[in-house]
């Protein structure tokens, strides 16, 4: 006695091209999509270039009060390398026997700031929204920055200072 | 989930009816080539179509490093091809592309023309294919400055000088493509404007055109 019984397939004929056409076409998609994507994603991925430190000048000519130096970085861009590299401004002052080197980046979105700038007396001052930060660049409360201005690493050698990499101080 | 998500949008903005009438449509016996293998012929047209589908997407990836400046233009193309994961794949398919998409063009021209399908009433839908062509054509030929390498530059200038060769028009019409004295940044720029912009646009809308027009009077028919 023979049961002839009609089976029910688990997974109709139909869906079964459905499924089969749409994973073959998922992968030609994704064959073609995933070169371009990852070649537009690649700046997410690439490590930041190396910093090296810079001569800014004789390590003698700061005081107390905050002076501004200009250097230059050389660093590739892409494609693009700037003939006698990109301009770079620090901050110098001496505290006691220390170096202290500011970034002028303003720590709320980027502008540059500047000592006594805007007739601020004793503060940096970002002209964009008007942040103020102390002497030693901590920012001043009720302004719009929320993090002391970034370092640059300092070293003295044969009596010339050298700035290096720029160094976040933790907000606050 | 996509299920319900689907039902979601369907039931608000009735996406149905859309998509069924540009996907649900007859495919004759004759151009199916799961009837008569011979019917590959009829893909051409399709192919060519997925061809520049591919050449706007990685020409839209590329254009994320490549600058259209006579300084810059090597560099960012070097840079984009060697120093970039994939570079070299994502340009090595818009630079293979551009010719796979001309042959296939050519194959797609010599089957409508060999089964008649040129013919009354579709001798409009002809007329746009030869524009088209003549589009493909422009891209072709814009393209092939961008790297501005040798090759390129040397390229272009014979293309501007058998452009200056046309009667009549010819002078203004390699004054209008080189637009400076010299095939020079000027050259480089509009050129660049003319493959991205221009070009891509009208190639588009007559696309849009031939697709339209091959939806309204159907396949032609059998030999």
């Amino acid at each position: 006695m023979s049961e002839k019984k009609e089976q029910k397939p688990s997974i109709s004929r139909r869906r079964f091209l459905t499924y089969s056409i749409a994973s073959t076409a998922g992968f030609l998609a994704s064959g073609v999509l995933y070169p371009m994507v990852r070649f537009a994603i690649d700046p997410l991925l690439q490590k930041g270039s190396d910093t090296k430190f810079v001569d800014v000048g004789p390590a003698d000519e700061f005081g107390p009060q905050p002076k501004s130096v200009e250097f230059h970085i050389q660093r590739k861009d892409g494609w693009y390398k700037k003939p006698g590299g990109e301009k770079a401004t620090a901050w110098v002052m001496k505290t006691g026997s220390d170096i202290l080197a500011l970034s002028p980046i303003c720590k709320h979105l980027g502008c540059t700031v500047k000592w006594e700038g805007g007739g601020h007396k004793d503060h940096y001052y970002c002209p964009c929204h008007g942040g103020l930060y102390t002497k030693d660049g901590t920012n001043v409360p009720g302004t719009p920055p929320n993090a002391p201005l970034d370092m640059y690493e300092t070293k003295v050698e044969n009596g010339r200072l050298m700035l290096g990499a720029v160094k976040p101080r933790g907000g606050a | 989930m996509l299920k319900s998500m689907y039902e979601w949008l369907d039931k608000r903005i009735d996406i149905t009816p859309m998509w069924r009438d540009v996907a649900d449509h007859e495919v004759p016996e004759h151009v199916n080539p799961a009837h008569h293998f011979s019917a590959f012929i009829y893909c051409f047209g399709g192919l060519t179509f997925f061809i520049v589908v591919i050449q706007i997407l990685s020409g839209m990836f590329l254009t994320m490093y490549y600058v259209p400046d006579i300084e810059n233009a090597w560099k960012s193309v070097h840079y984009l091809q060697n120093e970039i994961a994939f570079g070299q794949i994502v340009r090595g398919m818009h630079h293979w592309g551009a010719s796979v998409s001309i042959v296939m063009l050519f194959l797609h021209t010599l089957r409508v023309f060999f089964t008649g399908s040129y013919k009354h009433p579709r001798e409009f839908n002809w007329v746009i294919g030869m524009l088209l062509f003549f589009v493909m054509l422009g891209l072709g030929f814009t393209g092939y400055l961008l790297p501005w390498d040798n090759k390129a530059y040397f390229a272009t200038k014979v293309g501007i000088e058998i452009a200056a060769s046309v009667p009549i028009i010819g002078d203004a019409a390699a004054s209008f493509l080189q637009g400076g004295e010299v095939v020079g940044a000027q050259t480089l720029a509009r050129f660049f404007a003319l493959h991205v912009f221009f070009l891509p646009g009208i190639l588009l809308a007559l696309l849009g055109a031939h697709f339209f027009l091959i939806r309204k009077q159907g396949i032609s028919g059998p030999l």
